[in-house]
């Protein structure tokens, strides 16, 4: 980051944003209150944002409050992820129609309008970079992902603040995202005007910059930006000690701590569908009452449900032990193998939205509990 | 012309609502009436066809002596038999009379006892009769029964799955109720097919589709006990429509006090 190319954009002055991206093509899909929690959806203007509004987060838990100021992004990841957006959880692949004695087979239109992802955290961007590996990067490349991500705007969003379930910081993918955006926020509240620290590193994010009013930052702007990011990064609600962690769960195919965690786990799936990264489907095949017609959907699927691993004689995972421990081995191990990256971002999604509050960087912790009281 | 497969619907002890979510199928029913003969339905017509049959559908549970009888006789005449909805799978609301007596509320409720001839415990076809596919729900989802009969005639596994419901609640994009409103919600042990009705209203799962594949009652009876739920009111939670499934048995009797 060049700071001397960093400007400043009050409050007032950022509100023409949204309507810019729109102007330009873009479907803006930001962070909004629904149902009891700030999800992302379409906004039409600033005024969709959650203005004033904070989540609480713990294991098994998360509630809106109110913040004492009108900041439009004091708040951390909530239950969605970008995920959806371009990997759809249910899809069309095909459509089949007899002819006669011929099957004529029709691919759905793969045409998406482009998205603008406002507001996108440094967890979620680097969770994006690894779902572009997933399918993007090998040779067979997913033309429903690919389609979607194509042009994709990113207006990011620095975290100034961690909530309870955050460890970014141990995954060293935020609090500050380093790359994959257009345009970066920096939200500036307390002393002095609510106003943004504007960065942009891309051709088309400077273009929508230039349109902004802005100021040169100061020196107060760049330290009070610091000071933020510095306070996300000190008050991290969740900790995980990665140092050797792809050989810890390899040297933990089996061990007490999976059935231990195995009396909790619900196989609910709500972790798997939450996380950024899981990326795992399955197809459905349908005909219709006639037999002339079929289609195949593609949907999110988990490695928590028995029809996962479901083969000619049954399925291969049927205790839940082995399916947490399947799941986190990948996260956090196998990963690293595959995808030449942890599978784990540090969002604490899987924390949060787990309904009995399992917690992964608890459940590491227990496993070097477990070989600590074996060591000599 | 081929001949149409010959579909039967049969009722045992039930409120005849599963059979309605079939009548209400309005825009399917005229393509399913060319796809199969609908041979034998009561609650539609009382014109029948004899059996054999190449489908029967069933609903309701095994209740009364009478019951047990025709439900062999349905058996032997039905080359393929779906059992549906939790009083056909599960023994239904009417099995609250399995953890209770009889008589005593045959003495409570009709003005005659005597002429009750009733078994001790509502069952589900299943306990009587091999059944080929058990669609879960109350009501069963029409959709889904539309999909059973779809397999059926392309000779293929429906494509219902045996997960929980929390699956179709993410799918949707529905924030969790129990997360975020601390509402308890029975969705993560109940296998899914509403399409998480209740979640996407605000409204914990009542697991009206029953257990899911691997419920983990006890893990989600004692999460709902940390968040101040009454042990009595766990035991009601899970004595409703699919009481007398095994895990929600099971789980129940372990909070009677
Ligand atoms: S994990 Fe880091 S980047 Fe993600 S929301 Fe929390 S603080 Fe922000
Ligand atoms: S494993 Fe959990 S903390 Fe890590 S990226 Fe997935 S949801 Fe986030
Ligand atoms: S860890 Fe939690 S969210 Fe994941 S399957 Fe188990 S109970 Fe469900
Ligand atoms: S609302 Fe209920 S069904 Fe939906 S995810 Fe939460 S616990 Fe599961």
């Amino acid at each position: 980051m060049d700071e001397k190319t960093l400007r400043v954009v009050t409050r007032a002055a950022l509100e023409p944003l949204p309507g810019l991206l729109r102007d330009r093509g873009f479907t803006v899909v930001g962070p909004t209150i629904r149902e009891a929690a700030i999800v992302y959806d379409e906004i039409e203007s600033l005024a969709d944002l959650p203005i004033g509004w904070t989540d609480e987060q713990g294991p098994g838990g998360y509630r809106l409050r109110r913040r004492s100021d009108e900041a439009l992004f004091g708040y951390n990841v909530g239950p969605h992820s970008w995920k959806g957006r371009f990997h759809p959880s249910d899809v069309l692949l095909f459509q089949a129609q007899r002819n006669g004695r011929d099957v004529e087979f029709t691919a759905p239109p793969t045409e998406s309008p482009p998205v603008a992802l406002f507001g996108a955290r440094a967890c979620d961007l680097a969770a994006v970079a690894i779902q572009d590996r997933v399918f993007l990067g090998s040779a067979s490349i997913d033309p429903i992902y690919a389609t979607r991500r194509r042009g994709a705007f990113v207006v990011a969003v620095h975290c100034t603040q961690a909530g309870g379930t955050c460890f970014c910081e141990s995954m060293r993918t935020g609090p500050r995202a380093t790359r994959g955006f257009d345009l970066a926020l920096t939200e500036l509240l307390g002393a002095g005007e609510h106003r943004f620290l504007v960065e942009n590193a891309s051709e088309r994010g400077a273009e929508i910059a230039d349109r902004l009013a802005s100021r040169p930052a100061s020196s107060e702007d760049l330290a009070a930006a610091r000071a933020g990011v510095e306070r996300a990064r000190t008050s991290m609600g969740r900790k995980l000690d990665t140092d050797g962690i792809r050989d810890l769960l390899y040297r933990h195919a089996e061990s007490e701590v999976w059935d231990a965690v195995a009396h909790r786990c619900l196989s609910c799936t709500n972790c798997t569908m939450v996380c950024p990264t899981c990326f795992c489907t399955t197809v459905e095949d349908v005909s219709d009452l006639s037999r002339e017609h079929a289609e195949r959907r593609r949907l999110w699927d988990s490695c928590f449900t028995l029809g996962f691993t479901h083969l000619g004689s049954g399925s291969v995972r049927t205790s839940t032990s082995s399916r947490y421990r399947h799941w986190i081995t990948h996260k956090l191990a196998s990963w690293h193998d595959q995808f030449g990256s942890s599978g784990c971002v540090g969002c604490g999604r899987c924390i949060t939205w787990c309904p009995v509050g399992i917690d992964i960087t608890e459940e590491v912790g227990r496993l070097r509990e477990a070989e600590g009281s074996r060591a000599p | 012309m081929p001949r149409l497969p010959k579909l039967a619907v049969w009722k045992f002890t039930s409120c005849d609502g599963c059979q309605l979510s079939l009548l209400d199928c309005e825009d399917e029913l005229l393509a399913l009436a060319g796809s199969v003969r609908i041979a034998h339905f009561l609650e539609a017509s009382s014109a029948q066809t004899r059996g054999p049959y190449d489908l029967s559908l069933v609903e309701g549970s095994i209740t009364t002596p009478a019951d047990r009888e025709r439900i062999q006789h349905v058996r032997r005449i039905s080359r393929r038999l779906v059992t549906i909805g939790a009083c056909a799978t599960a023994g239904g609301i009417q099995a609250l009379r399995n953890f209770a007596d009889v008589e005593e509320f045959a003495r409570a409720v009709y003005a005659s006892p005597e002429i009750i001839s009733t078994l001790e415990r509502s069952t589900a076809i299943g306990d009587h009769v091999p059944v080929d596919f058990e669609l879960r729900g109350c009501p069963v989802d029409k959709a889904q029964l539309f999909e059973v009969i779809r397999a059926f005639l392309a000779g293929r596994p429906p494509a219902v799955s045996a997960h929980s419901v929390c699956v179709e609640c993410k799918r949707n994009g529905t924030v969790c109720v129990m997360v975020a409103r601390g509402t308890p919600c029975l969705g993560p042990i109940t296998h899914a097919g509403c399409g998480a009705l209740c979640p996407r209203y605000a409204r914990g799962c009542y697991g009206c589709f029953g257990p899911m594949e691997t419920p983990n009652t006890t893990s989600l009876a004692a999460e709902w006990e940390r968040r101040g739920v009454p042990r009595r009111d766990v035991l009601r939670v899970l004595r409703t429509f699919n009481a007398a499934a095994e895990p929600f048995r099971r789980e129940s009797e372990r909070h009677v006090d």
